[in-house]
């Protein structure tokens, strides 16, 4: 019974870790195409990181991050890269709870969906204060 | 200097910090941060934000790789990412609302720590411990191959550990790193899981961790894509690269280099931080 459990644990996990590597794999690709439009128009502009000006709107949220990507403003582009990199460890707490319900495993199908609810609590609420 | 210099700039020393961290096992946050903010001047909360999104990069581009390996838990580690995830929410607020110089002493200690349970060696007795009934009930327990047989483990002292990651995740919400050193020792020393598990679960958890504190980060304006484009390529190719070679070294040494690199990072984190200048 325990030698079972283990073993669909495991080939879960192998399942949720290809794709989480492929959702890395895409976005660092999404980031790159991003960078070479924004080094391109904007690579010999001066930086200035020294003092913090919060981002404008159009960077911090996700629909007008959506935007801008498919106007092709490189920054835009980046940020949405970013923003798929920040979707790849709340997939994979949702396709653990999948896992656990397959397994008959009613407490960590409630374990799983808490993690869950306080990560989409974090990105929708704040997204909507935004 | 112009955007495209400051990016190779910062791309190469994110390759350094992935790599380094990779293999030392302390995540590249560590010196990325204190790289960013007391050598190119960046302002610290931009730092945070850039060194959040590749934690995640890391932390979710190895996932396979640790997997594979078939020891990481992940009913300790989803049961305990209720605490992380939680600790990130409130860190990443307490974040938006204190000065830049109360984070930069709060990392400077932090840096020191970490590099102080880096150095401390590892207990090797192998506690036959007895069953613990909240952590039975629970379904912490497991077992992992080690040599040539199953090594089975009984977790212990589940509340102090779920205390334990709430801190860490508090310190990774509000610092942008993994905390990855604190989370090892909760597991490790605090629940007395075997250290190979509690390396691999920790890796797992980190993500996930970071992920509860970037929503927060990304509305509030902290990631800004010019910068954490070249940290996120770099310490991803780093970490990648970091993690072929650990396979193959045993980087003891390497680990006791990085420990003093970080503790004179925490000493002048801590000094520009009481002296006001950062």
């Amino acid at each position: 019974m325990a030698g079972h459990r283990s073993w669909t644990d495991k080939r879960m996990e192998i399942l949720i870790g290809i794709v989480l590597r492929y959702g890395v794999l895409l976005s660092a690709l999404i980031v790159a195409f991003g960078a070479a439009i924004y080094l391109v128009r904007h690579g010999h502009s001066p930086t200035d990181y020294r003092v913090f000006r919060s981002e404008p709107s159009d960077l911090r949220s996700v629909g007008k991050i959506v935007r801008d990507a498919f106007a092709l403003q490189g920054r835009g582009i980046i940020q949405l890269g970013l923003l798929l990199l920040i979707a790849t460890p709340v997939v994979r707490v949702a396709f653990s709870i999948f896992g656990f319900a397959e397994e008959h495993d009613r407490m960590y199908v409630i374990v799983a969906s808490l993690v869950l609810l306080i990560l989409l609590y974090s990105l929708v609420g704040s997204i909507r204060s935004a | 200097m112009t955007i495209l210099e400051f990016s190779l700039v910062v791309a190469a020393g994110s390759l350094v910090a992935g790599f380094l961290g990779a293999l030392t096992g302390l995540g590249g946050g560590v010196v990325l941060i204190p790289m960013l903010s007391l050598l190119l001047g960046v302002d610290i909360r931009y730092a945070i934000g850039a060194s959040l999104v590749s934690v995640i990069a890391t932390s979710s581009g190895a996932a396979a790789a640790y997997v594979r390996e078939g020891i990481s838990n992940i009913r300790i580690g989803m049961f305990l990412e209720i605490a992380t995830t939680l600790g990130a929410l409130v860190g990443a607020t307490l974040a938006t609302r204190i000065s830049t110089s109360a984070i930069s002493i709060v990392f400077g200690l932090v840096l020191i720590g970490s590099a102080f349970l880096s150095w401390k060696p590892r207990s090797k007795s192998e506690r036959e411990a007895a069953l613990d009934p909240l952590a039975t009930k629970l379904r912490l327990n497991g077992s992992f191959p080690e040599g040539d047989g199953i090594r089975n483990y009984n977790v212990q002292r589940v509340p102090l550990g779920w205390a334990l990651m709430f801190g860490a995740g508090t310190l990774s919400g509000l610092l942008g790193i993994g905390s990855g050193a604190v989370k090892v020792l909760a597991m490790d020393q605090a629940m007395k899981i075997p250290f190979k598990v509690s390396t691999t679960t920790s890796n797992f958890m980190i993500g996930v961790t970071a992920a509860a504190s970037a929503g927060i980060y990304l509305s509030r304006g902290y990631i800004d894509p010019g910068l954490s484009m070249p940290v996120m390529l770099g310490v991803l190719a780093g970490s990648l690269l970091g993690t072929k070679v650990l396979v193959k070294a045993h980087p003891k040494w390497l680990r006791r280099v990085f420990s003093i690199v970080i503790v004179a990072l925490g000493i002048e984190m801590l000094y520009k931080g009481i002296s006001g200048r950062i």
